[in-house]
């Protein structure tokens, strides 16, 4: 063949398109995370997707759907979200400064996340506190969902969210994730 | 229905490399890596407004030539410009847009950068990776079908 594309000029065109603020979504794959592989996703609203074990086509479909075409991988943008979670599973950060962007979510799902949000390092609620916190006591089941279609774990701590009678009950990333996320923070031994 | 857009990523992914080969042999590596990135650029700016996912392949391709075309002439001497201005280029390639719709992709590319951007048929080869023959083939083939179409109306 006569000429390549080198990785140095594919990853300089990847810097060149985020930093003239072309992308809707630039993304990268954080590959060794203490709980494996992670997909990050960000807009200029801020972080939009974290994804376990992601399969990209899917994901990029996904992400392109509600943010628009231009999702490129681009690992200049991901910078602060992949300290913060640097920072996280290293045991020194309790608290992400990093925003999330929930705008493409429904309002109700919007107003349990931001319940959500507050629910601190170390600490643990029920699916029944957050759904009376919602405004509806008996929207357990409903707030599981909401939980289940957090577009940004860890960030949006619902591995802190258990059932009633203290067990894990469900993860979108499995239980041995949840498990080890609330054992990382201390909430069980 | 028409194909939805793809996202970026996996347009780039299909197209990078040929686009790669093509600027190399029409501009040289050095060139070729300036203008790489310009036409990945262009493409992510015009990306939003595309109304299908279609033609992919012959519509960057055609941003690529667009680039080695500007990229030529902006290294002649003045005196040797080609007859043609800017505009009468733009223009010949907006009259193409319209005609060559209903091509097939291959024939499509071909006619838009034979008649609209002046490649030879070696160089379109190249492009739509396939050779001189092929592209002359899908050339001609695409401007019967123009007549055709043409004469139906």
């Amino acid at each position: 063949m006569t000429e390549t594309l080198t990785p140095a000029l594919d990853e300089r065109f990847r810097a060149a398109a985020a930093a003239e603020g072309l992308l809707d979504v630039a993304y990268d794959v954080l590959a060794d995370t203490p709980i494996g592989a992670l997909l990050v996703g960000v807009t200029d609203h801020g972080l939009c997707r974290i994804t376990f074990d992601p399969e990209p086509e899917r994901e990029l479909e996904e992400l392109a759907r509600l943010f628009g075409p231009r999702v490129l991988r681009s690992s200049r943008p991901l910078e602060r979200a992949r300290l913060e979670l640097d920072e996280y599973f290293a045991g020194r950060r309790r608290h992400f400064e990093i925003e999330p962007d929930v705008r493409t979510l429904p309002a109700y799902n919007q107003r349990v996340l931001a319940e959500l949000a507050r629910v601190e390092y170390g600490h643990t609620t029920t699916y029944g506190t957050l759904a009376a916190q919602s405004g509806n006591p008996r929207a357990a089941r409903a707030v599981g969902t909401v939980m289940h279609r957090n577009p940004v774990p860890i960030v949006l701590p619902c591995h802190r969210v258990v059932g009633a009678n203290g067990k894990l009950t469900g993860y979108a990333g499995g239980l041995d994730r949840k498990e080890q996320l609330l054992r990382l923070e201390g909430a069980i031994l | 229905m028409a194909t939805a857009v793809p996202p970026f990523e996996s347009f780039y992914e299909a197209h990078r490399g040929e686009v790669f080969r093509f600027l190399g042999r029409r501009l040289g590596r050095q060139q070729a890596e300036d203008a790489f990135q310009e036409t990945f650029l262009r493409a992510l700016r015009a990306y939003p407004r595309l109304e299908h996912g279609e033609h992919l392949r012959a519509w960057v391709l055609t941003i690529a030539s667009r680039i080695v075309l500007d990229d030529v002439r902006k290294r002649r001497p003045q005196g040797e410009l080609p007859e043609l201005a800017v505009e009468d280029e733009l223009a010949a390639f907006e009259q193409l847009a319209p005609l060559t719709e209903g091509l097939p992709p291959n024939q499509r590319a071909a006619v838009v950068l034979r008649y609209g951007y002046d490649l030879g048929y070696d160089e379109i080869g190249d492009a739509l990776g396939s050779t001189e023959a092929a592209a002359r083939q899908a050339a001609s083939a695409g401007v019967r079908r123009i007549r055709s179409q043409k004469e139906q109306q």
